[in-house]
């Protein structure tokens, strides 16, 4: 019998579905639902995980995210204007450094900032503490991304806005500023919400300065947490944790991206 | 006034310019005298926009000297920042900044560069949109707006800055045929209101209205100058008439055969690649 082609559509529909059901009832049926509840969804762990998961560990997370953002921003920025310097020397460190820092693992810089710097300057401290060696650990990895990201905005604005600027009378600076940088920095949203979705998570790096009750961090308190109590849930509510920052972010640039679009 | 009368608002003298080998302007002397309108017109290629872009100094003249009403450009030492003030530089493409709003565009480089109070720079902004016809798109965005409103807008933005010389490059060869009116009247308007005007333009019938004087270029060097009656009706030169036929009839020209020479290419062709944003 030959099926006609609405017919066989529908069959291999039909058989997708099926084989998408099989494999979820296997599961059902299969797991050890008391053991896994046990393992990662114990109600009493998670209760005496709250509300210092919150106070203490989410907000720390947020702001050594938030600091080696800013710092990555703020010298990434400049890197990128080295980048397109006249100068060439500027070019050249600023290559260098790119090169150099987009290379090495974040986890290597933060050890250099956290204890070698210590170890050379041993009568200088990093300002901050341990939030102060985060923001800068991490933002210096970070500011070697942004600085290529942003220099790709900066080049994706059209020439003939600087040209108009300059026949206002601009000075090249102020319509670096006003006018070239302002535009770069709407192209450039997605793919720097990339990087701070990215730092939030290397953020847990956090761990390997040596982190105290006061400077904790989600994963680090997850971890201490599993020690604790020898269970499995802490990691399941640090997971979570870290959703609840991660995804409001994707929706807040969705939303600023929406609003841009008509000044573009 | 710190410019003196008696000098032409632009002066031109032997003036050069090469991109890598290509020899664009090859020895233009040229003047535009206070409170004169010439337009500037000529085959694609012909380097007007580039004689254009050489007066506000957007390109650097390979040789030559360039006076705009009575300041050197050519002198390395020029202010330039201070001497673009008192030009006005109108785009085939706006060029608007497209984050700001329409008012914001007319406001900043007054607030920036003059040194404006934001409500003095609102009042001389808004009293400039009436002049171009869009009061009622100060808060709007360049993108909502059509080609020849952003076109007027540009010229507003310009406006606002109290210019004694207008450039015009091109300002209509970017619009639908529907919206070169509107533009062009505000131009004319400029003109009857004593505004010294430099125009490069496809638009002969507002050279042949508006122009005190018409200019046309090949080839990188001015062919023939005069009153628009005389080079657009009686042309002396035979490019002269060659590029007026094509303009004027392109259809007849083709059927001469001479495909090689091709009329004028619709303008819109010549749009740099760069300018996405604006349209």
């Amino acid at each position: 019998m030959k099926l006609r082609r609405r017919q066989r559509e529908r069959l291999s529909l039909g058989l997708q579905y099926l084989v998408f059901i099989a494999i979820i009832a296997t599961v059902l049926v299969a797991a050890d639902w008391d053991r896994l509840a046990d393992a990662f969804f114990r109600v009493d762990i998670i209760k005496s995980m709250f509300p210092t998961i919150i106070t203490v560990a989410l907000r720390n997370t947020v702001l050594y995210t938030l600091g080696a953002f800013a710092f990555g921003l703020v010298f990434g920025t400049i890197l990128a204007l080295m980048r397109l310097s006249r100068v060439a020397p500027y070019r050249w460190v600023a290559t260098a450094y790119i090169e150099l820092f987009r290379g090495l693992p974040a986890l290597l810089v933060l050890f250099l900032v956290g204890y070698g710097i210590p170890i050379a300057f041993p009568e200088r401290e990093i300002p901050g503490g341990v939030f102060g060696s985060i923001a800068i650990g991490l933002g210096l990895t970070a500011a070697a991304y942004m600085a290529e990201t942003i220099r790709a905005g900066i080049q994706a604005v059209p020439k003939g806005q600087m040209e108009a600027a300059r026949t206002l009378g601009m000075s090249h600076f102020t319509a670096m500023r006003t006018i070239v940088i302002p535009q770069a920095f709407r192209i450039v949203i997605p793919p720097l919400t990339n990087e701070l979705i990215l730092l939030t998570k290397d953020s847990s790096l956090a761990y390997v300065l040596g982190v105290t009750a006061q400077t904790i961090e989600i994963t680090k308190f997850g971890r201490d947490m599993l020690n604790d109590r020898v269970n499995a849930t802490p990691l399941l509510v640090a997971g979570l944790a870290y959703l609840v920052i991660t995804l409001p972010l994707s929706q807040v640039v969705r939303r600023l991206e929406l609003r841009y679009a008509k000044a573009r | 006034m710190t410019t003196t009368p008696s000098r032409p608002a632009v002066e031109i003298r032997d003036l050069h310019k090469s991109f890598g080998a290509l020899k664009v302007l090859k020895g233009i002397d040229f003047e535009v005298g206070q409170g004169e309108v010439v337009c500037v017109i000529g085959p694609s290629g012909s380097g007007k926009s580039t004689l254009l872009r050489c007066v506000d100094l957007l390109e650097e003249p390979t040789a030559g000297k360039i006076w705009v009403n009575g300041v050197e450009m050519t002198d390395p030492d020029v202010e330039i920042d201070a001497v673009r003030r008192g030009i006005g530089m109108v785009f085939q493409s706006f060029n608007l900044f497209p984050h700001l709003t329409v008012l914001n565009n007319l406001t900043i480089a007054q607030r920036r560069v003059l040194r404006r109070g934001r409500a003095e720079a609102e009042r001389i902004a808004r009293a400039n949109l009436e002049r171009v016809g869009l009061t009622d798109k100060a808060d709007a965005f360049p993108a909502q707006l059509s080609g020849g409103q952003q076109q007027r807008a540009a010229i507003a933005r310009s406006l606002s800055m109290e210019p004694k010389l207008m450039l015009f490059d091109e300002p209509t060869s970017a619009l639908d045929p529907e919206l070169v009116g509107d533009v062009l009247t505000v131009m004319r308007k400029l003109a009857e209101d004593g505004m010294t005007m430099m125009v490069v333009t496809h638009e002969m019938a507002f050279a042949r209205d508006v122009a005190d004087r018409v200019v046309f270029m090949d080839g990188g060097v001015v062919v023939e100058q005069g009153p628009p009656q005389d080079v657009l009706g009686a042309p002396k030169h035979e490019r002269t008439r060659a590029f007026l036929s094509r303009v004027l009839d392109p259809t007849h020209v083709a059927q001469l055969g001479q495909p090689e020479q091709s009329p004028a290419p619709p303008q819109a062709a010549g749009l740099p690649a760069d300018d996405r944003h604006n349209l």
